[in-house]
C-alpha cells in the first residue's frame, strides 16, 4: 500500500508531472524575459507544451552505427533522476519529518545524473560535432562540481546535519559571510551545471549546431527538454531551501510567499546572465571555477567552520 | 484538423539549408527571425541541427554534387516536415541556370511544399508564405508532401539536353 502511494508520488505530486509543469512554465519565464529583454513579445504561455506535444509526434531518427540501446536510455536516465530529485526535495519541504539521514547527498548525486545522461546520449550518438559538445560536458562537469559541494558544506556546517528537513528547519545560512559567499558560488555552479549561457559551450548552437543532442529526435530529444526545464526549476528551489532554510519553512502562507520569491529572484538572475553575457571558452570555464569560485567556496567553508 | 497537424503548426522549428545562393534569401530569412518580426510569437525557432527540423528553408540552387547532399540532409529530417523554397532560384534556377554546374532546379528532387517567390523575398513574404502554409495544413488543403512520396533521385541524369549558351 505505502510502496503505492511513492508510485503515485513519482508519477504525480511532486514528481514527474508537478515537476514537468512547474519546469515547463519556469521555461516559459526564461523565454518571455529573454524576449522582453530584446524587446519583443515573445512566446505565448502554452509554448514550451506545445513543443513537447510536437516532439512526441515526430519520428525517432536513431544513427546509423551508434549505440541504439544506450542512445535511447539516457534520456530516460536523465529525466528519472532529475523526477526523483524534485520529488525527495518537495516531500522535505511540504513534510519536514519526510527526511532522512544524508538525503542531501543522494540529491547531489541525482542532480549529477542529467549532465551525465547527455554525455552518455552524446558519445552514444556517433557524431563528431556530439561527441565534441559530450567531452565539453566532462569537462564543465569536473570543472563546476569541486566549488559546488563545497560551497554546499556550508549550509551542512551551520546545522551540523546532512538530512534536508534539518536544512530547511535551521537558520538561514545566508545571514552569515560564510552563507554569502557560498551562495555567490553556487549561483555560478548552477548557470553552468543547467549549461546556459555563459555555459552552454556542450550545446554552442553557433559552432557545434545543437552539440550533445545534434542527433536526438522527436520523443528521446523531447525528455532531454523536459530534463532541462525540470532542472531549470528544481536547481534554485535547492538553493532556495539551502540557504536559505529558516526564511521558507514554518506554518502559515508567509514562509510559502517568501519562498516563491526567492525562488523567483534567482531565476530572474539566471535569466538575466544568460542575456547579457557571451558564451567562454571552456578553458576559461574551468579556469574561472578551479581557480576564484574554488578558492572563495573554501574560503566560505573555512568560514563557516570557524563559525562565521 | 487532426492531433499531428495541430500539434506540428503550433511549434516550428526552422532549419535553414542553404544551397550555392547568392545570399540575398538568407540575409532576408535571418531578418525574418529578428527580434523585428518576432516569429517566436508563432513557436518558430531557429535550430541548428537538422534532427530538429520542422520546416527546412531551402534557398538557392544545389549544383551536381551538393544536390546529392542536399537530398540526404532532407532524408535525415524527422517525418513530418516542410519544405519551403525561399526565392525564385529553387523553382527555376533563375540567374544560375545556365552556369556549368547547374542540373535541374531543386524542385526537381525535393519534395518542396511551397514557394515563396521574390529575388529575394521581403521578410514580410515569408511570414505571409508560412501563416498560409499553416492554414493550408490546418483546413487540410495541404498535406506534407514527405507523408506521401518519394523525391526523384538527385544524381539521375538529365533527359532533355542542358540548353547551355
Amino acid at each position: 500500500m505505502k510502496s503505492n502511494l511513492v508510485l503515485l508520488e513519482f508519477l504525480f505530486f511532486p514528481g514527474l508531472l508537478f515537476t514537468a509543469v512547474a519546469g515547463l512554465l519556469t521555461s516559459w519565464v526564461d523565454r518571455k524575459v529573454t524576449a522582453l529583454v530584446q524587446m519583443r513579445v515573445g512566446p505565448p504561455l502554452l509554448q514550451p507544451f506545445h513543443d513537447i506535444r510536437k516532439l512526441f509526434i515526430k519520428e525517432t531518427c536513431v544513427p546509423e552505427g551508434g549505440a541504439i540501446g544506450l542512445f535511447l536510455l539516457a534520456p530516460l536516465l536523465g529525466l528519472a533522476a532529475v523526477t526523483l530529485a524534485s520529488m525527495i526535495l518537495w516531500r522535505t519541504l511540504l513534510d519536514v519529518e519526510a527526511t532522512f539521514v544524508g538525503d542531501l547527498i543522494v540529491l547531489i548525486y541525482l542532480l549529477v545524473m542529467p549532465a551525465l545522461s547527455v554525455m552518455l546520449g552524446s558519445f552514444a550518438s556517433r557524431n563528431p560535432l556530439a561527441s565534441l559538445g559530450g567531452s565539453r560536458e566532462v569537462k564543465l562537469m569536473i570543472a563546476y562540481e569541486l566549488p559546488l559541494v563545497l560551497a554546499i558544506l556550508v549550509p551542512v556546517i551551520h546545522a551540523n546535519s546532512i538530512r534536508l528537513g534539518d536544512l530547511v528547519t535551521a537558520n538561514a545560512p545566508v545571514f552569515n559571510l560564510s552563507g554569502v559567499l557560498a551562495l555567490l558560488v553556487c549561483i555560478a555552479c548552477m548557470q553552468a551545471k543547467l549549461t546556459i549561457v555563459p555555459f552552454d559551450m556542450p550545446e554552442a548552437e553557433t559552432e557545434l549546431s545543437g552539440g550533445a543532442l545534434i542527433e536526438y529526435s522527436g520523443p528521446p530529444l523531447a525528455m532531454f527538454k523536459l530534463t532541462r526545464a525540470m532542472m531549470l526549476f528544481t536547481m534554485p528551489v535547492l538553493l532556495v531551501v539551502l540557504f536559505f532554510g529558516g526564511l521558507v519553512s514554518g506554518p502559515g502562507w508567509l514562509p510559502a510567499v517568501i519562498g516563491f520569491l526567492l525562488w523567483f529572484v534567482l531565476v530572474a538572475l539566471t535569466i538575466v546572465l544568460r542575456n547579457t553575457t557571451p558564451r567562454v571558452r571552456i578553458d576559461q570555464a574551468v579556469r574561472f571555477f578551479w581557480g576564484p569560485v574554488s578558492l572563495v567556496a573554501l574560503l566560505a567553508a573555512v568560514l563557516a567552520w570557524l563559525g562565521w | 484538423m487532426n492531433g499531428t497537424i495541430n500539434a506540428l503548426t503550433r511549434s516550428m522549428n526552422v532549419f535553414h539549408l542553404a544551397g550555392s545562393a547568392c545570399n540575398n534569401c538568407d540575409i532576408e530569412i535571418l531578418d525574418a527571425l529578428t527580434p523585428k518580426y518576432d516569429l517566436e510569437r508563432f513557436g518558430m525557432t531557429l535550430v541548428g541541427s537538422i534532427r530538429h527540423a520542422d520546416v527546412v528553408l531551402v534557398s538557392g540552387i544545389f549544383n551536381r554534387k551538393a544536390a546529392i547532399r542536399a537530398q540526404e540532409v532532407l532524408a535525415q529530417t524527422p517525418k513530418p516536415y516542410l519544405v519551403l523554397g525561399i526565392g525564385a532560384c529553387p523553382c527555376t534556377g533563375l540567374m544560375f541556370r545556365d552556369s556549368y554546374n547547374w542540373d535541374r532546379p531543386p524542385s526537381d528532387y525535393m519534395n518542396i511544399d511551397a514557394f515563396v517567390p521574390g529575388c529575394p523575398p521581403k521578410p514580410e513574404a515569408i511570414i505571409a508564405a508560412v501563416v498560409k502554409v499553416i492554414e493550408g495544413l490546418r483546413s487540410g488543403a495541404l498535406v506534407p508532401r514527405c507523408l506521401l512520396e518519394e523525391p526523384a533521385p538527385a544524381d539521375t541524369p538529365v533527359t532533355e539536353a542542358a540548353d547551355t549558351v
